[in-house]
């Protein structure tokens, strides 16, 4: 067993509307997604956000892309108009997921 | 019978976007020969109520503020190739964009084009106010509105083509039925063919960002290269009949189309894969598939459509206070110890007002307006830290005496603080609401 970070498994973007954010997870290979699946899960980025207390995180698997799609509510401390952040839209926060650390089966990448 | 393959390039994925674009979109759409329509997106939930302020100013304005620049270098090659240009750059006043056009043509010795206004998005008026309440209820109550714009859908688009549009300016309309109205036109997609309206949403789904699908917000050195970001292409798709597509881009142009890029904008901005709502269809993404079509082309498959949803979406922005900010450096040993020990002067300095304080080179962009990222992450030993300090407050003079404060740092805050910068800027709030379609009179009209 090896722990890397999620950025070298997967790519991903953030969206927002409003106070919601949205950060796709993407497999850069296809053989990793059963991993990604296992391993990137609801708890674990709501674990991550916590500082940003959302109010629900969910998760919506799309195999046939090798992707996933995370939808946390309220994390934007307003969104747009309303935070405080510099980046108001939370586009930065895709690489604050892809920090995760993974676990990945030894020797191999 | 089967028609020719439709052809839409995008040229403007937000207000403000590159100007020098277009042209190889455009040539690229002019080699290819096939009917072809191009659009620009300059729209985001915002620049709506920032356009309307701007017309309370100067009745002539309210349009997107670099039209000419971005109409004027290929006006004549859509007009003599016949590519129909279709975007919402008309913002809070379309009509003067579309005269504005109209004198740019006449400045250019062109012939007057045909140009078509869509008109009914716009609820800010006083005779909307009760349709408004009856959503909003308590939340309206003493808001001063800005600007309040129904999402219009693809159907008045569509129909301004077939009347002989070759230019359609649009205000509020969902950025994906800028390509489902031309898709429809050409097409003759009736407005309940939920699978065709699908995938066309979600080939202009695709597009509606620019270069987000060629590269641009993608490159992630040694990790995911984009060769020729400099000069990053804009996005062409070739929608078919059934309304799937093949995306592509400008001919020498930089950038890239990969399945990467395009499954990162695929899910961009999308909740639900299996219910992206938009005012033409429910667009379901949650089985579509990509293969590869050559170099720099990617064909889109599998997207279904469901019944579109009953009700518009509405958005009004409204005057929203004051936001102050205020930033200073410190750099060398001990620099992340003074910018902390500044955020703490400030903080008592300025009681009352709700602070949000940023580390940057520290810990910011990921951190929260209520500190706790800050607070519960140890004082480290960052060499170069930028303090930010920033608030919300209804009223001005609060916000200026924030940008006061952090000036003040320079002979009474810690030692060797440099590079103050402040400013006090307005605010604008949103608040979105849905409404029943009949409350909405979209239509086009021909400026005469």
């Amino acid at each position: 067993m090896k722990t890397v970070s999620l950025r070298t498994l997967a790519h991903g973007r953030t969206g927002d509307k409003g106070n919601r954010c949205n950060i796709s997870v993407i497999a850069l290979d296809a053989r990793h997604y059963p991993l990604l699946v296992d391993q990137v899960t609801e708890e674990r980025v709501a674990a991550l956000f916590a500082h940003r207390r959302p109010a629900s995180v969910k998760r919506y698997l799309l195999p046939k892309l090798h992707a996933m799609n995370f939808v946390l509510d309220e994390v934007l401390d307003g969104g747009v108009n309303g935070s405080l952040n510099l980046d108001t839209h939370g586009k930065a926060l895709a690489f604050l997921l892809l920090d995760l650390p993974v676990n990945i089966p030894g020797g191999k990448r | 019978m089967t028609r020719q393959s439709l052809l839409v390039g995008c040229a403007a994925g937000f207000s403000g976007d590159r100007t020098d674009v277009a042209l190889p979109v455009v040539r690229t759409l002019a080699r290819r020969g096939l009917p072809a329509c191009l659009i620009f997106e300059t729209l985001a939930e915002r620049t709506l109520a920032l356009a309307q302020l701007a017309r309370r100013g100067n009745p002539e304005a309210g349009y997107e503020p670099l039209l000419e620049p971005m109409l004027a270098p290929i006006l004549a090659e859509c007009l003599a190739g016949g590519i129909r240009i279709v975007s919402n750059f008309g913002a809070a006043n379309p009509l003067g964009a579309a005269k504005r056009i109209r004198t740019l043509a006449r400045q250019q010795g062109l012939k007057s084009p045909r140009i078509a206004i869509l008109a009914g998005d716009d609820l800010s008026g006083a005779r909307h106010r009760p349709l408004l309440e009856r959503e909003l209820g308590s939340r309206l109550q003493g808001v001063d509105i800005v600007a309040a714009n129904a999402y219009l859908g693809a159907e008045p688009i569509a129909a301004a083509l077939r009347a002989g549009a070759e230019i359609v300016v649009c205000g509020r309309v969902a950025d994906p039925s800028l390509v489902v109205g031309p898709a429809m036109a050409h097409y003759d997609i009736a407005a309940d063919d939920w699978m065709r309206l699908g995938r066309a949403t979600m080939a202009g789904h695709l597009l509606e960002c620019g270069a987000q699908v060629t590269g641009g917000y993608f490159a992630d050195p040694g990790i995911k290269d984009v060769p020729g970001l400099e000069n990053v292409g804009f996005p062409i798709a070739e929608i078919r009949e059934d309304g799937s597509c093949i995306v592509g881009k400008a001919e020498g142009t930089g950038g890239c189309v990969t399945e990467r890029t395009v499954k990162e904008q695929l899910l961009y901005e999308v909740h639900d894969p299996a219910a992206y709502l938009t005012p033409d269809v429910t667009a379901d993404i949650s089985e579509a598939e990509l293969r590869v079509d050559g170099s720099d082309r990617i064909e889109l498959i599998g997207v279904r459509g469901h019944a579109r949803p009953d009700r518009l979406k509405v958005t009004v922005c409204h005057e929203g206070g004051w936001l102050g900010e205020g930033e200073i450096s410190y750099a060398g040993a001990g620099a992340e110890l003074r910018a902390r020990l500044a955020g703490e002067v400030l903080r008592k300095r300025l009681e009352g007002l709700h602070l949000r304080i940023d580390l940057i080179g520290t810990v910011s962009l990921f951190a929260d307006d209520a500190g706790r990222m800050v607070r519960d992450r140890a004082p480290g030993d960052a060499r170069d830290v930028r303090l930010r300090i920033a608030a919300a407050h209804g009223d001005r003079a609060e916000a200026e005496r924030l940008g006061r404060e952090v000036n003040a740092l320079y002979t009474c805050g810690p030692a060797g603080g440099g590079g103050v910068r402040t400013s006090v800027r307005q605010r604008l709030d949103t608040l979105s609401c849905y409404v029943p379609r009949e409350a909405v009179d979209a239509r086009f009209e021909m400026l005469e």
